[in-house]
């Protein structure tokens, strides 16, 4: 479990180290680490080239507008833990980073990895897909906003180019009076999720409607349920809408199964979390 | 002002402890020498199959590296490492060599070796040495002792290398005479050790003196020198063992491995130091495994809940050898199968028999929380059908005081038998009724409460200590009275420089600050030791160092006397070992004794202490998810005497915290073809800081043990024995209403959700 061989480079802008992927094929940039160099050490990758994105200045900031939040990529777990503003700016992405690992790895771990490591049982990535955030990444060829259903195109595989990096998520605003909740099941505190269920909706006259409920870890890609969107939006978020709706996300997941986690058990977590995080949400 | 006992008893803190919070620990990885090169070992990646050919040729014309070897550099006979404890001549066939030849037997067995400038390179290296392996089928469980399973030896008739059977009283009779007989069978799963330290070896060869040297030993130094020299052709005082610091045994580091081999061979081959310490993922498929075992058990009850007999019959799978103590678990589930109550007639079969996993060994408590775990879930199912209060079941089967010294069973082949020494169990299972509360709380059993069915689970142990034959220390007394002292047992993390240093202290009447230092385990301290296993070590360890000090002081005395041309009688030790005075006269060590004083002292003791104790939990159970949570666990154990309550409550909050991994988390899975699906510890999952906060442990010092002079009994494993059965009876507790039956480890989520959908729909049909 030692590192294979590689070159490292710490460029000093982000257009170097663009120009550094650019330059070799199988470059690979680094941030955090925290997924990256146990994937070295089991040898499941030997880049030629570890772009490290330290050295880099800016990408680290926490921005709060009316367009929404804006994390820059070098924003790490512990910075938004840290960031009391985020209770009220988003609560949802709030409280789903306190599941993220442990203490450790959220002092080092950071969106724009997360996002590009595009791992089905993480949470940042189901936070984004589940709020319709927008990623923005750079390469040679410019700037350009990706949408994050666009973004996530499989297990570990993300729609970046090789020469480009995330330099941001934004997620949409959020309205104060928002129905939110985040449930994650897990073998233990820190392991990675089963399964685990992102949702909000809106009120309006007492009628749930814009319901997101996106899923992590639970099947083999990240997902919305529009199926269960569908059975509560236009209803009373009830104790029948609540179970109906739970029942319609287990019913449509596409459930994996592993050693861990057979598959009628991730279903089962499925339906049981959709339902906490709806009651949850119902009680807010 | 010293007064005796002034250290034994005391929480003193422990002395370690200050150089491994200033990083000054010495772990295996932290030794450094000049010219050293490192190790990588090429493993096979099938479980069984015909080696057809190993090209290193790639690996050979890396850069940095220094050789490859593989089994054609070992010559015609490669060495085989000898079943330590409990073995049988059919074993002989069995033993593991040091490197695959023709065939492999588990993911994981060593085919290669790589030596190199790096750790890196190393690896490096080791990754491009092609190993052609024709597979074979597979054997990876019970069936493999079916007719027309493939053999992992064809010199063996079948797959099947041993047996023994645990033998007391007339069971036939027993099940004659008996109201009530209940049949069940119980799966303990296989897991491990896994210390946070993983193996790790540098080894030295001194060609200019023929000499070897080995850091890294741990457990048993002088077992693993005297195997070492023997294969490596030394004379044994030619070999030394080190002991370095260790980041925990429990039972699995520190016996002798294939890499006990092949890094002292390859520093002799190469004439240079070569390192080699053992990645996580190479831990989890090379260093032994544990627990793997299914039993099916008959119990013999009156209807009163008077036991009169358990039987049956047990099959342990010990992997792909038998390693040093393939055995020692089965031996022990058998005999201990009917732990700590008065049951007159035993009869089990134990099975031992190969697959295509890694060979298992001893784990804290081997074979002892397998058999708790049987015995246990067994007298509550039996009291639930005879409509018996359970806790009153265990308090009228326990042996009493009055009983002991009561014997245990017989297990053949081996015979003799041992006897408890003293105690009365009951003592433990009224204070932890007391407690936990269980009268209060036994009104939540099987209620739902906020979505949580709540449960309370029970069970008793008794903890074999002590082991023998014996033990030797050695004290050195210098000019200034600082005293060293050495001693033949092992340290793997226990605390046992803070404890020998106590018991040196006291037994001295000398400061604790006066202890130079504690050397342990090594064979460069003692003429011979015996190491760290049965809970032995501040037993026999503890006991050797009061016999060092006695003679000590008449060596003292020896000389004064001499020095004075006095009687024996008038010779007084004073100031703290410091002076010695007989009448008015006077004199320091310095001026009776330059060069200060020896002394040596050994402890035999063939007898086996019994620590004992009552554990119980309050748990609840999510019936969604089937997460087990426990909201109050509470462990009451009688260690006879408490030498430092510290590193006492330490052992026994380690070994519960390490027993719940075990029940809940962990699991080493494997499947069809043999490939070790959990080679990680992300896969396999080990309890973590904040996973089982409510653990309280309570020790008593009731019933001092009568086998040795400190009135000791080992108290380093009891904390784990009965923690599988605790739980299991407190999930089935909390899921009465369902029935259902919590008798395969482990309580895993998965597992405990699907119990609970078996039983709904056993109900609906």
């Amino acid at each position: 479990m030692k590192l294979p061989a590689f070159n490292y480079a710490a460029p000093q802008t982000l257009n170097e180290a663009i120009e550094l992927l650019a330059a070799h094929a199988d470059a690979l940039p680094i941030a955090g680490g925290q997924s990256l160099i146990p994937i070295l050490a089991f040898r499941l990758a030997a880049p030629s080239l570890l772009v490290d994105l330290r050295r880099i200045p800016g990408l680290d900031a926490i921005t709060i507008s009316a367009q929404g939040v804006c994390l820059g990529a070098k924003v790490r777990w512990c910075d938004i833990e840290n960031d009391k503003r985020l209770a009220a700016a988003h609560p949802l992405l709030a409280d789903a980073v306190t599941y993220i690992a442990h203490y450790p790895i959220r002092s080092r771990g950071t969106v724009g990895g997360s996002l590009a490591h595009a791992d089905t049982a993480a949470e940042l990535p189901g936070i984004a897909l589940t709020c319709d955030a927008e990623i923005t990444a750079v390469g040679r060829a410019g700037s350009r906003s990706i949408a994050a259903k666009d973004f996530f195109v499989g297990p570990m595989m993300n729609a970046l180019a090789h020469d480009e990096l995330v330099t941001e998520l934004r997620l949409p605003p959020w309205p104060p009076q928002r129905r939110w909740a985040f449930e994650e099941f897990a073998r233990q505190q820190g392991a990675f999720a089963l399964a685990g269920i992102a949702l909000y909706y809106d009120l309006a006259d007492g009628v749930a409607g814009n319901t997101h409920i996106g899923v992590i870890g639970a099947s083999a890609e990240l997902q919305r349920i529009n199926e269960a969107e569908a059975v509560l939006n236009g209803r009373k978020a009830d104790a029948a809408a609540i179970l109906e709706t739970a029942k319609a996300a287990a019913h449509a997941i596409d459930a994996a199964g592993d050693i861990d986690a057979p598959a009628a058990y991730r279903r089962a977590l499925v339906e049981t979390l959709t339902e906490r995080a709806l009651k949850r949400a119902a009680a807010r | 002002m010293t007064r005796r006992d002034s250290y034994i008893g005391n929480p003193v803190e422990r002395i370690e402890d200050l150089r491994f919070l200033r990083g000054r620990g010495q772990y295996i990885d932290d030794l450094q020498r000049d010219g050293m090169l490192y190790a990588s070992v090429v493993r096979s990646a099938v479980a069984h199959g015909r080696i057809s050919a190993i090209d290193t040729a790639a690996a050979l014309a890396m850069r940095g590296v220094r050789a490859v070897i593989t089994a054609a550099d070992l010559g015609n006979t490669i060495p085989t490492i000898a079943v330590r404890s409990e073995s049988q001549p059919s074993l002989d066939r069995v033993v593991q060599p040091v490197i695959a030849r023709d065939k492999v037997r588990y993911v994981g067995e060593p085919v290669a070796l790589v030596i190199a400038d790096s750790a890196a390179i190393a690896e490096d290296a080791a990754n491009v040495v092609d190993v052609d392996i024709e597979a074979l089928p597979a054997v990876t469980g019970r069936a493999g002792l079916a007719a027309g399973a493939a053999l992992l030896f064809e010199a063996c008739a079948s797959n099947r290398v041993a047996g023994l059977s645990a033998v007391r009283g007339d069971i036939e009779q027993a099940f004659k005479d008996a109201g009530y007989v209940r049949r069940e069978t119980f799966q303990v799963h296989r897991h491990a050790a896994i210390p946070l330290e993983t193996r790790g070896l540098v080894a030295e060869w001194d060609a200019v003196n023929n000499r070897l040297t080995l850091s890294g030993a741990a457990k048993v130094p002088f077992f693993v020198r005297a195997a070492l020299a023997k294969m490596l052709e030394l004379p044994e005082h030619a070999v030394d063992a080190v002991e370095t610091d260790i980041g925990g045994g429990f039972g699995a580091r520190g016996e002798f491995f294939p890499e006990d081999f092949l890094i002292p061979f390859a520093a002799r081959r190469l004439n240079r130091p070569v390192k080699w310490v053992e990645d996580r993922r190479e831990h989890l498929m090379a260093t032994t495994h544990a627990r793997e075992v299914e039993c099916e058990l008959e119990i013999a009850c009156r209807r009163d809940g008077t036991i009169l007999g358990l039987r049956g019959s047990a099959w342990a799978n010990i992997g792909a050898y038998a390693r040093p103590n393939a055995v020692t678990p089965s031996r022990n589930l058998a005999q201990m199968l009917p732990g700590p109550y008065r049951i007159p007639a035993v009869q089990l079969d134990v099975t031992l028999y190969v697959s295509n996993k890694t060979p298992v060994g001893t784990y804290r408590a081997p074979g002892r929380f397998e058999a708790d775990f049987c015995r246990e879930r067994l007298i509550d199912i039996a009291a639930a059908e005879l409509g018996l209060d359970r806790v009153e079941m265990r308090r009228r089967n326990l042996v009493t005081a009055a009983e002991i010294p009561y014997a245990l069973p017989q297990v053949l082949p081996y015979g003799g038998s041992g006897e408890f020494d003293s105690g009365e169990y009951s003592i433990t299972l009224e204070r932890c009724l007391v407690e936990i509360d269980w009268k209060t709380k036994s009104a939540l059993q099987g209620k739902l409460i906020d979505g949580r069915y709540h449960g309370l689970g029970i069970g008793c142990y008794v903890e074999g200590g002590s082991a023998g034959p014996r033990e030797n220390a050695r004290l050195l007394l210098d000019a200034q009275g600082m005293v060293t002292v050495y001693v033949g047992a092992s340290a793997v993390g226990q605390g046992l420089e803070t404890v020998f240093a106590q018991i040196a202290a006291d037994a001295l009447e000398i400061p604790i600050e006066h202890i130079a230092a504690v050397h342990h385990g090594s064979t460069t301290g003692i003429h011979e030791g015996f190491g760290s296993f049965g809970s032995r070590a501040s037993v026999m360890g503890g006991s050797a160092i009061l016999v060092a000090a006695e003679n000590l002081k008449q060596a003292i005395r020896d000389a004064a006397v001499a020095r004075f041309s006095c009687v024996p009688q008038e010779v007084a030790i004073v100031d703290g070992l410091r002076a010695v005075t007989a009448g008015r006269r006077r004199l320091t060590l310095g001026e009776l004794s330059v060069g200060g004083f020896a002394a040596a002292g050994t402890f035999h003791n063939v007898k086996r202490t019994y620590s004992y104790g009552t554990h119980a939990a309050h748990v609840s159970v999510d019936p969604r998810t089937g997460q087990v949570e426990i909201l109050d666990y509470v462990a009451v154990e009688d260690v006879g005497r408490i030498l430092n309550p510290n590193t006492l409550h330490g052992q026994t909050v380690g070994a519960i915290v390490q027993g719940l991994g075990g029940t809940l988390l962990e699991g080493m899975v494997y499947d069809e073809e043999g490939q070790l699906l959990t080679g990680s510890l992300a896969a396999y999952l080990i309890p973590c800081a904040v996973d089982f906060p409510r653990i309280r442990a309570i020790a008593l010092e009731q019933y001092p043990s009568p086998l040795n002079p400190l009135g000791v009994k080992g108290a380093g494993e009891g904390g784990i024995i009965p923690v599988g059965g605790v739980v299991a009876n407190a999930v089935a507790s909390a899921l009465s209403s369902l029935a259902v039956a919590t008798n395969a480890l482990p309580l895993s989520q998965a597992r405990v959700w699907q119990l609970i959908e078996n039983a709904r729909a056993a109900k609906r049909a």
